[in-house]
């Protein structure tokens, strides 16, 4: 199959970017979005052009490397799928695709399609952890966990962390992010002895990362390839109001 | 690392800080205001009943909870309450809004809406259209400055000579259409902002909503169509 591809290029951080055109024929419409890239990459590399940068790593949808917005929808047109796992056949033949990176302050460009997600890694490390004892493993059945919370807490805790919702969000919002890491830690017992620190420190660092404010949308969900639910976010606004109200310090 | 617990409290509460807090604030002061938009619909619509009916109700207002407060006392405070709400509302909604233009400086070649809805993308300038009609409404009714033949005292006199002119009620129409789309998100949008989306609730706040929000624009719209239809005179 033949696509036309509108890819955004820019050198670097402050470099002026702007959007090329590559007219790629022969795409098979079994190849993975990031291997028609790949493709492209070594035609570029032939003809002594820069390659386009863009993050990957486990190309199986599980580690959140890749992400990049593809004609207007984070991670493409297809629900529920990282753009490594999606395929050129989603595509029709003769196609026109855009493609751009994740857009929002907090996630700073750092060449053409690569941004910068480590305002997600100081959210993670304002609180997103538990205290445990070190030392021998403690026995696996020893705290009871309730089916429903363990279920919910599993659903929270498929965030692989790639930000497409925030590049989805009208507000750049990370509230479906933070709702995750919160909602996964909190729903459990091991995760209740920081649960209001944890959500007071994460929401003041989601704040200082320069995130915008959640207005209910909901495109966060629609983009998520985990299909994480804003019923997380009411979760998330929950937790929040308790603890700020009667958590003293922070 | 950020340490867990901070050593100190800073001065401005968390609620007020955050934009978190700020979206609650959002929340509470909205659901203040609709239910005065409630009451302040099931008060008018005594319209229906005629001038004495109406009149007496308005009259009434500044006599609530007497004898045990004096005249006016409780219709004062209800003012003071709606002023505080709306100025924290439009506040939080100056305040959350810039974060949020701020928080996208570069945008997209084209972001394409999935989930959303007309009534969630208009709130911003929907609040500011509400806010305009607003001060119109109560420079007509309240102030009489813009009515065009204000009575003191004869509240069903003033809203039909308002709403004889068409283009008064032309406008009063689209502001409750206004309010209805801002009334429907801002509901749905209430639940989960105070937390209050628990798994059974999702299915059926956005019908709650919605009805609520449809109730509140017929209502209002009914009374300058029936005052042009020459229903009431
Ligand atoms: C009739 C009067 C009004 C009522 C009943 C009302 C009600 C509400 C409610 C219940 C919310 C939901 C808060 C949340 O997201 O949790 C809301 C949000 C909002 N309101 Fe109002 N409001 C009124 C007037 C205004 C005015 C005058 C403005 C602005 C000048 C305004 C601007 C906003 C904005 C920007 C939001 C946030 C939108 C969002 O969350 O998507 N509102 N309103
Ligand atoms: S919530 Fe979904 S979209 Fe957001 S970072 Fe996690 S997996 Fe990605
Ligand atoms: S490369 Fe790991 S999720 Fe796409």
């Amino acid at each position: 199959m033949k696509v036309t591809l509108h890819v955004w290029r820019q050198a670097g951080p402050t470099a002026p970017g702007r959007f090329v055109r590559y007219d790629m024929t022969d795409v098979s419409p079994d190849m993975s979005f990031l291997e028609m890239l790949d493709v492209l990459n070594q035609q570029l590399i032939a003809r002594r052009e820069e390659p386009i940068a863009f993050d990957h790593d486990c190309r199986e949808g599980i580690c959140g490397a890749c992400g990049m917005v593809i004609n207007g929808r984070p991670h493409g047109p297809q629900r529920a799928t990282t753009a490594c796992q999606l395929h050129m056949r989603t595509f029709p033949d003769g196609a026109d695709l855009w493609i751009e990176p994740w857009r929002a302050r907090a996630f700073p460009l750092i060449k053409d399609l690569v941004v910068d997600r480590g305002a997600f890694d100081r959210i993670v490390q304002a609180g997103g952890f538990i205290t445990v004892r070190t030392g021998s493993a403690p026995e696996a059945n020893a705290i009871p966990v309730p089916k429903r919370d363990a279920d919910l807490a599993m659903d929270a805790a498929a965030c692989i962390g790639c930000g497409a919702c925030v590049a989805a969000c009208p507000n750049a919002s990370a509230m479906l992010f933070v709702a995750a890491k919160v909602s996964h830690l909190g729903l459990l017992p091991q995760g209740q002895p920081e649960r209001s620190a944890r959500v007071v420190n994460l929401v003041a660092q989601m704040d200082a990362e320069g995130f915008g404010a959640c207005t209910n949308h909901g495109e966060c969900m629609a983009a998520c390839p985990k299909e994480i639910s804003i019923d997380f976010i009411a979760r998330l606004n929950r937790d929040y109001i308790k603890a700020a109200i009667s958590h003293r310090q922070g | 690392m950020t340490p867990l617990v901070a050593a100190h409290a800073p001065a401005t509460p968390r609620l007020v800080r955050s934009l978190i807090g700020k979206k609650v604030i959002m929340a509470v002061t909205g659901v203040i205001l609709l239910l005065f938009v409630i009451a302040h619909l099931l008060g008018n619509l005594k319209v229906f009943q005629g001038a004495e009916h109406f009149n007496a109700y308005a009259a009434g207002l500044r006599t609530l909870g007497a004898p045990f407060f004096p005249r006016g006392l409780l219709l004062w405070v209800a003012r003071i309450v709606l002023v505080g709400a709306v100025c924290a509302h439009i506040w939080a909604a100056i305040a959350v809004t810039r974060a949020s233009w701020s928080a996208r400086p570069v945008g997209y070649h084209g972001l394409e809406a999935v989930e959303t809805t007309y009534a969630a993308r208009t709130m911003r300038w929907g609040g500011v259209i509400i806010a305009v009609y607003l001060i119109y409404h109560l420079l007509d009714f309240t102030f009489g400055r813009v009515n065009p033949s204000f009575v003191p005292g004869d509240v069903y006199h003033n809203v039909i000579a308002s709403f004889r002119v068409w283009p008064v009620s032309a406008a009063y129409v689209v502001a409750m259409v206004v309010v209805g789309l801002h009334v429907y998100h801002g509901l749905w949008s209430a639940f989960q902002t105070l937390g209050l989306n628990r798994p059974p609730t999702f299915r059926w706040r956005r019908g709650v909503a919605g009805t609520v929000a449809g109730l509140i624009a017929v209502g209002y719209i009914s009374i300058p169509v029936a005052v042009l239809a020459g229903i009431l005179r």
